[in-house]
């Protein structure tokens, strides 16, 4: 069923943010074709299947509305890759092309 | 040996099961400090010889969190069961005194802000975190082949894979370079190379163990367990870490099933009554040979412990392995775009003149291994418009089916056992090339993460082919773990007392090998 080119390939990772080369759309596209192969499967079941997302006996869990301490802003900074002024520095993202 | 220090003849206290461990250092026979200092010099002599399990070892604060405990019972205050007794950590969940990779180089030289509720509980109840264990890339694999710190040994044979993705735990667990540690399990990551590295590992009920700090793959699946040389150590560390954490939105608020009295209560060697399913879709075509007859001889031995065995059907569970892996890598490819090179960790090619577009999309290419990216983009595609339907949507209906099957099952057994992989530890290398035959050794382990019911993996032998550790699968209904235990206490009890040692005396020791080569 499933029919992945390179360009497919290259749409994916641009979508998943990732700069992939040129070598290795070469090799992805090969292995995730096999994957959707395996994975394409599951097309054999019936429709009327209700899904489950996920199988927690739980909804809705919320806390109270209240203000409670939360991490110390050095201390989440300190992982940032580049931090100024208390904040996480980013590159540009004004001007980007669209 | 590794306990040099203490002179010829000295017991070795690195072959102590916790259990024993902590009567000792509770009863001050021996000091944590003693205790500490025997593991750590393990850990030096064992990945000395290139076992490579762990990614960071705390040696200074390891002793003196362990001479904390040490001055806290010579006062008469003993914090838990397991007070005194060390204990590893898989490195994809949080530590503030410790660095946290996940095995990645996305998160290279990142200090977290704060422990995650299983680590706070640990050093809570006074075990001693020695340190952090390698692992697949965010746990995404089953070889430990996915390491961006390179693969991880397997003891019994060093040309072998120890399993995945919690094979760093496992493999220092079953050369004791640590008595316990923790795992993840999102399709069979703690099972799995418990199997293939010969220790006791357990998947616990979703939503039993909290997630809080565990850095997320597979939200709906992830779950954290303990590792173990016997079924009892399992369940003491179980207790330590299991229980409601308001802090997790998926954790169950019930009491944790009694696993410590289960374990105690198997090991008196009774299963008279307890009925136990043979799933036939977890075993026969395509499993080894060796395999096959461990897992038909662990059924028999048992049914001569009184267990009543009755063959059961899911047919479901052939379509649980497609279903998985569209479920976590669609999860995955969500949890995975917080790594945008903005918060923590990595962040290539912030020269100036690159859009945050272009310095996220570098980072994440430099980042990010092999099978992190299949699994990102085969996630994207499931989730995408086109796909959805027929991939994602399809995966979430098998998923019911698999439930349902375990309901009927469960109706009719207290427990279901299957080989907990197809195949034994294959060699280093074998699959790294093909990803789909990587995915079939998840094949038997999956379908309890499906559910989010509970799963141990007990030793089951050696496979007569190749030498290598079979796992017996115990899987219990959600909240019922302590079926596992006491049916793997008493199958454990019996397999030792019919060799005549326990199993976990048998593997080889690295360094002894290396010593004698």
């Amino acid at each position: 069923m499933s029919d992945i080119t390179r360009s497919d390939v290259a749409h994916l990772a641009r979508l998943a943010r990732l700069a992939v080369t040129d070598d290795e759309l070469d090799v992805f596209s090969g292995q995730l074709d096999a994957i959707l192969d395996t994975v394409g499967r599951v097309s054999e079941i019936d429709d009327d299947v209700p899904p489950t997302s996920h199988v927690a006996p739980l909804t809705n869990v919320l806390r109270a509305d209240e203000p409670e301490p939360s991490l110390d802003r050095e201390a989440v900074l300190a992982g940032a890759p580049a931090a100024e002024e208390g904040r996480f520095r980013v590159p540009r993202i004004l001007g980007e092309e669209p | 040996m590794s306990s040099a220090d203490n002179g010829p003849g000295a017991e070795d206290l690195t072959r102590l099961d916790a259990a024993e461990l902590a009567r000792r250092v509770q009863a001050r026979e021996v000091s944590s400090v003693e205790v500490t200092r025997a593991h750590l010099e393990r850990i030096e002599a064992v990945e000395r010889t290139g076992l490579n399990a762990f990614l960071h070892v705390a040696a200074d604060a390891a002793l003196a969190a362990a001479a904390a405990v040490d001055d806290e019972i010579a006062a008469g205050t003993v914090r838990g069961p397991l007070a005194g007794v060390p204990v590893a950590i898989k490195d994809n969940m949080i530590t503030r005194d410790m660095p946290t990779t996940c095995a990645s180089r996305i998160l290279d030289g990142w200090r977290p802000p704060y422990d995650a509720t299983v680590v706070r509980r640990l050093r809570e109840a006074g075990l001693v975190p020695l340190g952090k264990t390698n692992l697949d890339e965010f746990a995404m694999g089953g070889s430990n082949e996915n390491s961006a710190y390179g693969a991880v040994r397997n003891p019994w044979d060093p040309a072998r894979v120890p399993g995945g993705s919690s094979g760093g735990s496992a493999a220092a667990t079953a050369v004791g370079e640590t008595p316990l540690a923790l795992g993840s399990d999102t399709g069979g990551s703690i099972r799995q190379p418990g199997a293939f590295t010969g220790t006791v590992g357990v998947k616990p009920t979703y939503g039993t163990v909290s997630r809080y700090g565990l850095v997320a793959f597979s939200s709906s699946l992830d779950q954290i367990g303990p590792f173990g040389r016997t079924v009892l150590d399992a369940a003491m560390l179980h207790e330590v870490v299991g229980g409601h954490d308001p802090c997790d939105q998926t954790s169950i608020d019930a009491p944790l099933p009694p696993v410590v009295e289960a374990a105690l209560a198997g090991a008196r060697g009774d299963l008279a009554g307890v009925r136990v399913g043979v799933v036939n879709e977890l075993s026969g075509e395509g499993f080894q040979t060796g395999v096959l007859s461990a897992f038909t001889d662990a059924v028999r031995v048992l049914t001569e412990l009184g267990a009543e065995v009755v063959e059961v059907s899911c047919p479901s569970f052939t379509l649980g392995l497609p279903a998985y892996y569209l479920i976590a890598p669609s999860e995955a490819s969500s949890n995975l775009a917080r790594f945008d090179a903005m918060r923590y960790g990595l962040r290539v090619g912030d020269d100036g003149s690159r859009s945050t577009d272009e310095v996220m999309s570098a980072t994440r290419e430099a980042g990010f291994g092999a099978e992190v990216k299949r699994r990102i983009m085969i996630g994207t595609h499931a989730l995408s418009a086109g796909s959805y339907d027929a991939l994602y949507g399809k995966a979430q209906k098998v998923r019911t089916l698999v439930v349902r099957d375990f309901s009927a099952a469960f109706e009719r057994c207290d427990v279901l056992v299957s080989p907990t992989v197809p195949t034994t530890a294959f060699p280093i290398g074998d699959r790294v090339d093909d990803p789909v035959s990587m995915y079939l050794a998840d094949l038997c382990t999956i379908p309890a993460n499906l559910a989010g019911i509970a799963g141990l993996s007990v030793p089951c032998g050696l496979a007569a082919e190749d030498g290598m550790p079979v796992g017996l699968q115990v899987m219990t209904p959600a909240l019922a773990d302590d079926r596992a235990y006491r049916v793997g206490a008493a199958y454990e009890l019996a397999r030792d007392t019919a060799s005549g040692v326990p199993f976990a005396s048998t593997v080889p020791d690295p360094a002894a090998l290396q010593g004698a080569s």
